[in-house]
C-alpha cells in the first residue's frame, strides 16, 4: 500500500509542502541568518557577526521586558490556574445550572486580544478615575495588575473546561471508596483528586506559561508598553524594535530578539514534552 | 445530611449567579457606552447608565456601518477566516494521511517540523514573512489563506496524524486491493472518518485566524484592506480625538457574532478546545 500512495505524493504533499516553505521554513531560516545581518529590507543584509546579539542583551528595555514578562507569567499562571480550577471543582458538583455557569465562564476566550485589551483599558481606567489613582498609561504596576486581571477573564473558562474534563475522569468509585473510610471533604480532594488530576494540572500549566510567554495582542492594547516601555512583554519589545525605532541598526537587534525569544519559548516546550512523556510512562 | 448539602448547594448556585454577573460586566458596560452620545463617554463616567439626554441610541451603529467601514471589515474577516479553515482542513489532513501512512526519513522530519513550527512565536518570522509575502504578491485578503496555511498547517496536521495513528489501516488496505487508487481511499474511506477531528481543527483554527491581528496587519495594506482586529486598532491608532461611539460600536458589532456562533455551537467548541488540549 505505502508504494501505490507513494507514487501520489505530488497531490497529497505538495500543496500543503510549497505553503508551508512559504508561510514558514523559508523565513525561519531567513530570520536566523538575519539576526546576524545589519538590514532594512531582506535585500539589503550585510554580515556582522554576534554584535546584534550583544546589543539585544545589552539592551535595558529588553531585560527589563523579560523580568517583567517573568513576573507576570508567573502571577497569571498561579491566578488562572486556582481559578480554574475553583469553578471547575464547583462546577462538577450537583448545582443547578451548571451549564449556564459553564457558557459564561468560557465565552471571553472567543473575544480577540486587540478588543479584550480595550474593553478591559476602559473599564480599568474608570475604576482608576474614580479611586482617583494615575491611569494604566501612567502607572506600569497598574498596567502589570490589569493585564493579570485581563488574563484571568479571559483564560480561566478556557482552563476550567479542562479540569472539568479532567475531574468527570476520575471514577466515582475512588470518591466513594475514600468517603466510606471516613475522609474529609478536604482530604478527598487533596489524597484523591489532586493526584488523578495531575495530567490535566499539567497540560494546564504549560498552556497558560507559553500563552504568557507569547503574549501580544493584549499587552499591546491594554498599555501599548507605556510608561516608557516599563509595561512591555518580550512580544511587544520585539515588535517594537521592528517597527517603532528609527536607524538601520534596530531590525538587526529586533531579530536577534526573536531568536532569543524563540529559543526560550522552544526550552519551555521541550520540558514540557519531557514532563508529559514521564507522566504517560507512570500510568 | 441532605438537607445540608442541598442548602449548600443552593448556597453556590448563588454565589455562582453572582460571579457570572460581575463576568459578564465588561460586555453589558461596551453594550451601554455604545448607546450614548460622543460627549457622554469619557474614562470616569464608563459606568454611569445612558439617561435620557445621554441616550444615543443607535446612531454610533450607524455611524460605525456607515462611515467607519464595518460592513468591509466584516466581509475581509469573514473571506479569510472561511477560506483559510478549508484551505487548511483539506490539505492539511491529505498531508497527514501521507506523513503517517508513508514511513520515510522524509515524512519523519515533515512530521518534527510541524510540531516545531506550533511553538515558534510568530515574531521570530514576522518581518520575513512579510517581505516573503509582498515578493510573491500574496498581499492580498484573496490569497492570504496561503500564508495562514503555511503558518498554520503545524497545529493541523498533528492533530490529523494523532487521531489517524489510531485508525487501523486494514479498511484502506482494503479498499485499495478492491481497486481503488490512494486519492478515491482517502476521499470515500479516510475523509468520512475524520470529520469529528476536523470540526475540532476547524473550530481551533477559526478561533484564531479570525481574532488574529498583527499577521494581517504586517501583510495587508492598512488603507485598502481593514479585518475587524485591524479596525478597531486603526481607530485608536490613528492621530487626534479618538471617536469613542463608533469605536464601542465596534467592538460591540465584532463581539456579537462570535458570541452568536458559539451559542449556537457550544457543544463542539468545547469538545474542540478539551482535544486539542489533550493533543496539544
Amino acid at each position: 500500500m505505502e508504494k501505490a500512495i507513494k507514487k501520489y505524493w505530488p497531490i497529497f504533499l505538495l500543496p500543503t509542502l510549497l505553503a508551508f516553505l512559504i508561510g514558514f521554513i523559508i523565513p525561519f531560516i531567513q530570520g536566523v541568518y538575519l539576526s546576524f545581518c545589519r538590514f532594512t529590507t531582506v535585500r539589503d543584509a550585510t554580515f556582522i557577526g554576534i554584535s546584534n546579539y550583544a546589543t539585544a542583551i545589552g539592551d535595558a528595555t529588553f531585560s527589563h521586558a523579560f523580568w517583567y514578562n517573568c513576573a507576570f507569567v508567573v502571577v497569571s499562571t498561579i491566578a488562572i490556574n486556582l481559578g480554574g480550577l475553583a469553578v471547575a471543582l464547583v462546577l462538577t458538583s450537583a448545582i443547578k445550572g451548571r451549564n449556564a455557569f459553564r457558557t459564561v465562564f468560557f465565552m471571553p476566550n472567543l473575544i480577540g486580544g486587540i478588543v479584550l485589551g480595550y474593553i478591559w483599558q476602559i473599564l480599568l481606567n474608570c475604576v482608576l478615575t474614580i479611586l482617583e489613582r494615575p491611569l494604566l498609561a501612567l502607572d506600569a504596576t497598574a498596567g502589570f495588575w490589569g493585564l493579570v486581571i485581563l488574563m484571568c477573564w479571559q483564560q480561566i473558562g478556557y482552563m476550567m473546561i479542562i479540569y472539568i474534563a479532567g475531574l468527570q475522569s476520575i471514577p466515582d468509585s475512588l470518591i466513594e471508596a475514600a468517603e466510606i473510610d471516613g475522609a474529609t471533604k478536604w482530604q478527598t480532594f487533596f489524597k484523591v483528586k489532586l493526584p488523578m488530576l495531575m495530567p490535566s494540572i499539567t497540560i494546564c500549566l504549560f498552556l497558560t506559561i507559553t500563552n504568557s510567554f507569547k503574549l501580544f495582542d493584549q499587552n499591546m492594547a491594554l498599555t501599548g508598553g507605556q510608561p516608557a516601555h516599563q509595561s512591555e512583554l518580550l512580544a511587544y519589545n520585539i515588535y517594537y524594535t521592528f517597527y517603532g525605532r528609527s536607524g538601520p541598526q534596530w531590525r538587526g537587534i529586533g531579530q536577534a530578539k526573536a531568536v532569543i525569544f524563540c529559543l526560550i519559548v522552544v526550552v519551555i516546550s521541550l520540558i514540557q514534552l519531557k514532563m508529559t512523556k514521564e507522566k504517560e510512562v507512570q500510568q | 445530611m441532605r438537607k445540608q448539602a442541598r442548602r449548600q448547594g443552593r448556597l453556590w448556585s448563588i454565589v455562582m449567579t453572582i460571579i457570572s454577573v460581575i463576568y459578564m460586566y465588561p460586555i453589558f458596560m461596551v453594550l451601554m457606552n455604545s448607546l450614548k452620545v460622543e460627549s457622554a463617554i469619557s474614562t470616569g463616567t464608563a459606568f454611569d447608565l445612558p439617561t435620557e439626554e445621554t441616550f444615543a441610541g443607535l446612531a454610533n451603529y450607524e455611524n460605525a456601518i456607515g462611515t467607519q467601514g464595518f460592513l468591509a471589515s466584516l466581509f475581509y474577516t469573514v473571506f479569510i477566516t472561511v477560506t483559510s479553515v478549508c484551505a487548511i482542513l483539506i490539505f492539511c489532513s491529505m498531508f497527514a494521511w501521507y506523513i503517517t501512512r508513508v514511513h520515510t526519513k522524509v515524512t519523519k522530519a515533515l512530521y518534527l517540523l510541524c510540531a516545531f513550527s506550533m511553538v515558534v512565536p510568530f515574531q521570530m518570522v514576522m518581518f520575513t514573512l512579510s517581505s516573503m509575502a509582498d515578493t510573491l504578491k500574496l498581499n492580498t485578503p484573496w490569497v492570504l489563506w496561503v500564508i495562514y496555511l503555511g503558518f498554520g498547517a503545524g497545529l493541523a496536521v498533528f492533530m490529523f496524524c494523532g487521531f489517524m495513528k489510531s485508525v487501523p489501516v486494514d479498511i484502506e488496505e482494503a479498499s485499495m486491493i478492491d481497486g481503488c487508487n490512494p486519492l478515491q481511499t482517502y476521499f470515500h474511506i479516510v475523509l468520512p472518518l475524520l470529520r469529528p477531528t476536523m470540526i475540532s481543527v476547524a473550530i481551533l483554527e477559526a478561533m484564531w485566524i479570525w481574532n488574529d491581528y498583527l499577521l494581517p496587519t504586517l501583510i495587508l495594506d492598512i488603507n485598502k484592506y481593514r479585518t475587524i482586529s485591524m479596525l478597531i486598532q486603526f481607530f485608536r491608532g490613528s492621530y487626534g480625538r479618538v471617536e469613542m461611539g463608533p469605536m464601542m460600536a465596534c467592538i460591540m458589532l465584532a463581539i456579537l457574532p462570535i458570541i452568536i456562533i458559539y451559542l449556537i455551537g457550544q457543544k463542539y467548541i468545547i469538545k474542540g478546545v478539551v482535544a486539542g488540549a489533550v493533543k496539544g
